[in-house]
């Protein structure tokens, strides 16, 4: 549905409700941690940017005159091989399947012994790998910074200058 | 916005409660789902919606923008030097053991909660950062221009 529309605030007011419907989503496969951020993050911060970007730009997508053929091709052909590639992978919750056989329970095993917190995921993300949740906050505050030294405080910048 | 009653009154109340549940998510992340980062985006979101509804003149005398920005760094060097603190104690660089060496358990604990702040830090101020510098280039819209 938002593909056909024209009004972007249409648009982005779909692929807000979007994000809400695949945190649920998240939920029902027990992944909550992801359904959070999605919720948040998807639903909640970046359409509210997107917002804030259409009020500096326009509300109205001009109208293309060009042939939508090739790419709906495209992508049709794409999706057909990302489905055939899910044919290999296990069963959704499958008892075998390999991240319950090898790394996974192994964690499950030795985090009460190590860290004494029944939460694994964060014992993971923040203790055994620790390295890389730093990497990731140095990133998120490059981004920020990248985003502030674009936009913010333009208008004094220019009177300054 | 300066008209909607409704809006700012449940915007008012709900504002503590989106708070409240962020910090509930970031100090019990080590017990139940959550974590720094999603506790950090819940924050932001509470004050960029208190920004929404009550402009940003208002949120800016609560968080001002030197503060975001400063905040985002701070964040990130609280997790940082939680490393280097263990590499002066002897340890590895972030093994939380060196906190209490008696108790590596208790040292695990407590690193893990110090540096899931560290995150949560970072996250919300970042965000909060970003959407001062998009809303303050935006000029104010009246409700019939959306």
């Amino acid at each position: 549905m938002a593909l056909t529309q024209n009004h972007l605030f249409a648009v982005i007011m779909l692929s807000g409700a979007f994000s809400l419907v695949s945190a649920m989503l998240f939920v029902v496969m027990d992944a909550v941690d992801v359904a959070f951020t999605e919720a948040a993050v998807g639903a909640g911060v970046s359409t509210v940017l997107m917002l804030s970007t259409m009020a500096l730009t326009v509300r109205v997508q001009k109208e293309t005159k060009r042939q939508f053929i090739f790419p709906a091709l495209v992508v049709f052909l794409v999706g057909i091989l990302l489905i055939y590639g899910t044919l290999d992978m296990p069963n959704f919750g499958s008892f075998d399947s390999p991240a319950q056989m090898h790394l996974g329970s192994k964690y499950l095993q030795i985090t009460y012994k190590d860290m004494g917190i029944p939460n694994v995921v964060t014992a993971i993300l923040a203790s055994y790998r620790g390295y890389d949740t730093l990497g990731e906050t140095v990133v998120v505050l490059t981004a920020g910074l990248g985003v502030i030294l674009l936009l913010s405080d333009l208008k004094n910048r220019k009177n300054k200058e | 916005m300066r008209h909607h009653l409704i809006l700012k009154v449940i915007t008012k109340f709900m504002v503590g409660v989106i708070i409240l549940f962020g910090l509930y998510v970031q100090f019990h992340g080590d017990y139940s789902p959550g974590g720094g980062f999603q506790a950090g985006v819940i924050i932001a979101a509470a004050f960029i919606l208190y920004g929404i509804v009550m402009g940003l003149d208002n949120v800016q005398k609560v968080v001002p923008v030197w503060f975001a920005q400063k905040g985002a760094a701070i964040g990130v060097l609280l997790y940082a030097l939680t490393g280097v603190f263990s590499v002066c104690f002897g340890y590895e660089f972030l093994n939380y053991s060196a906190i209490s060496p008696e108790h590596p358990k208790h040292g695990q604990h407590y690193g893990i909660i110090i540096v899931e702040l560290g995150v949560g830090i970072t996250v919300s101020f970042v965000m909060i950062a970003i959407y001062y510098s998009f809303a303050d280039r935006t000029p104010r819209l009246d409700d019939k221009e959306w």
